[in-house]
């Protein structure tokens, strides 16, 4: 191979464009050897591990519930999917819920973004007194279960006559120490000192520079961001399933785990809410899937 | 000492502030009007990083840390759900109460044996996947972005596919079983069937997510160590026990501590498990966890004040966890 000829340690910048020969990424990032067939097997398996309860998920909900309760299990598509999906729809009121957990994500989702920018910009690139010990503070805030605070946001919302009102799950879904830590790990990389100094220079003041410099430096980033937190919120259980009823006013999730009420539940039903749950992050997840893994890549690695 | 403040990024120590020697009438001025200048932008060197911390920092106290001390003393109290501002003090008769329960030891060993069946082997397979997915391959792109399908599925929707799934007498899983000769078991009504059957729910949304993690590590693993180690006569598994499990070790502890978190709180897939039996966690509280007892607790028999207790236990668990683990990593350190 002529790659060989090729020093390891060099970075990709430092070799001239004539000599630069093109490597398959993965060697560069130190996958030393190629995968075997044993490999492939591995893998092949494990995707289709990942992805047959949702495949599985799209055949439940086309059958009709007597042929859930036979042996053999179906493996194969009947002709029921979308008459269920119609049913589910309206059954478990999910147009009202698609709304409310879009108007509950992408809240969060933008807000988040915002604010674990500009934080995690004081944080990364600037020098301020106590520093240290407020970034200590919002790593030692991703520790703490959310059950512990549960009870008193319950009786807040309680005593707020916010039961079963969206702005009751929003609130306290507007902070993300992760968010946090995320920006602050890109920017470290992302942002170099001299081009804020090179503003700071001009005259610009800090809020300026963070708009005209570090919005634009970490749109990559805050892209990747909202979409980690609008899954991550899209799919929260536990707040809302506590403060929103399951007819009333649900988020898509409240309204699936109440499809699974009931003493001879609607199999296929069930089935069919919790595909129209999930479809449209797996739509997200097709569209987007690169960034998100490379966003959760990169989230872990630490600097 | 006015020239000082020409650079265009002042010192941070406030220069006007120092008492001098009087100058010249017209410098003096000029001094002035640049100190005004300069101050005004030392105050937004000084103050603006505060800014732009605060609205985390000001949601964190509001949704984060108050609610946090207020279960603490909520715990010592008698609250019940029905009218959660009449809180009378009872000390530590929560605890006492909740110490005495056996369905809390029962919920505590459940979410220790639901923790250790899900992190696990969990953790083992997203090791392994990840050691596979760093060696060169065709369209690795696509396992990366199947695997972490799971991840983009919610709780809700897992456990009630798994419910079927796992069904005694027409799930797939035991029809599957009978093939290589294993009679149906129940799933929903055996304590060890049923916890392992919540735990695969686990397994299954976050092995991927962790086997990225793992992966995005291994890559930061740099070339020369592994050539090196070839040069030393290493094979493949040796490498991958010398070179690339120590460098992973933060990593690797990093995991723990998270997926420790996360399994001392699981919560949805029990409760969905058994639909219709909710928040005791099976016929026989067989897979009840912690989160589960304290939703049974606050929600169901509205009893705020134990819940609340029990929320701070399992704080001071995790506490008690994190300290472990924080001495477990210097002792690794110290002996690399």
């Amino acid at each position: 191979m002529t790659t060989t000829t090729l020093t390891k340690s060099e970075p990709e910048d430092a070799v001239p464009a004539a000599r630069r020969v093109r490597r398959p990424k993965s060697a560069r990032a130190g996958g030393q050897h190629h995968g075997g067939p044993i490999a492939y097997a591995v893998l092949i398996l494990f995707t289709i591990g990942s992805l047959f309860p949702l495949v599985w998920t799209a055949i439940a909900a086309s059958r009709d519930n007597n042929r859930l309760a036979q042996t053999p299990p179906p493996l194969w598509f009947g002709s029921n999917l979308f008459k269920k999906l119609d049913v589910a729809w309206t059954d478990a009121n999910l147009g009202k819920a698609f709304l409310n957990t879009t108007i509950v994500a992408g809240t969060s989702a933008a807000t988040i973004v915002v604010l674990s920018t500009i934080a995690g910009f004081a944080f990364a690139k600037l020098r301020f007194r106590g520093k240290g010990a407020l970034m200590l503070i919002v790593i030692g805030t991703m520790m703490v279960p959310p059950q512990l605070s549960v009870i008193p946001l319950y009786m807040m919302v309680a005593k707020l006559e916010w039961t079963d009102q969206l702005q009751a799950v929003i609130l306290p879904s507007l902070v993300s120490a992760f968010g946090v830590f995320f920006m602050r790990q890109y920017l470290i990389q992302a942002l170099p000192d001299e081009i804020i100094e090179a503003a700071r220079v001009d005259g610009a003041n800090s809020w300026r520079v963070v708009w005209h410099v570090v919005f634009p430096a970490a749109r990559p980033a805050m892209a990747v961001l909202g979409m980690l937190t609008f899954v991550q919120t899209w799919n929260d259980f536990l707040w809302p399933f506590l403060v929103l009823s399951q007819t009333g006013n649900p988020t898509v999730q409240v309204a699936i785990a109440g499809l699974g009420r009931g003493y001879t539940p609607d199999q296929s039903l069930i089935m069919a809410g919790a595909l129209l749950g999930t479809l449209p992050l797996l739509v997200v997840f097709a569209v987007f899937g690169k960034q998100i893994v490379g966003g959760i890549m990169q989230g872990a690695v630490k600097g | 000492m006015a020239t000082r403040h020409d650079t265009a990024a002042p010192p941070v120590k406030e220069g006007g502030a120092a008492p001098g020697r009087p100058p010249a009438e017209a410098a003096q001025a000029e001094a002035r009007r640049r100190d005004r200048l300069s101050r005004r932008w030392q105050r937004d060197i000084r103050w603006s990083p505060y800014a732009f911390v605060s609205p985390f920092f000001l949601l964190f106290l509001a949704f984060g840390l108050f609610p946090l001390v207020y279960t603490g003393w909520a715990s010592l109290h008698q609250v019940e759900m029905t009218a959660p501002t009449d809180m009378t003090w009872v000390g530590l008769r929560n605890y006492t109460r909740i110490f005495d329960d056996e369905f809390f030891w029962n919920a505590a060993k459940n979410t220790l044996t639901i923790g250790i069946i899900s992190t696990v082997p969990q953790l083992l397979m997203a090791m392994g996947l990840a050691h596979i997915l760093n060696y060169r391959l065709r369209a690795s792109t696509f396992y990366r972005v199947a695997m972490l399908a799971p991840y983009a599925t919610s709780i809700a929707a897992a456990s009630l596919v798994f419910v079927l799934l796992f069904g005694r007498d027409y799930g797939m899983i035991n029809w599957a079983l009978h093939f290589v000769g294993i009679d149906a078991i129940d799933w929903q009504n055996d304590k060890w069937p049923s916890q392992i059957a919540v735990s695969t729910i686990i397994i299954w949304r976050w092995t991927g997510y962790n086997a990225l993690i793992y992966l995005a590590a291994m890559q930061a693993i740099p070339q020369d160590l592994y050539e090196s180690a070839a040069l030393d006569g290493a094979n493949r598994w040796q490498q991958f026990f010398h070179v690339t499990l120590p460098s992973l070790r933060p990593t690797i502890l990093f995991t723990v501590v998270v997926s420790t978190i996360g399994a001392s709180q699981v919560f949805g897939e029990p409760l969905l498990f058994d639909a219709n039996k909710g928040a005791s966690g099976g016929a026989e509280h067989q897979f009840q966890t912690l989160g589960l007892y304290l939703y049974e607790q606050g929600w169901v028999n509205q009893h705020l004040g134990r819940a609340s207790a029990i929320a701070w236990t399992m704080f001071l668990i995790l506490i008690v966890v994190g300290i472990v683990n924080y001495v477990i990593s210097r002792r690794l350190r110290a002996s690399s």
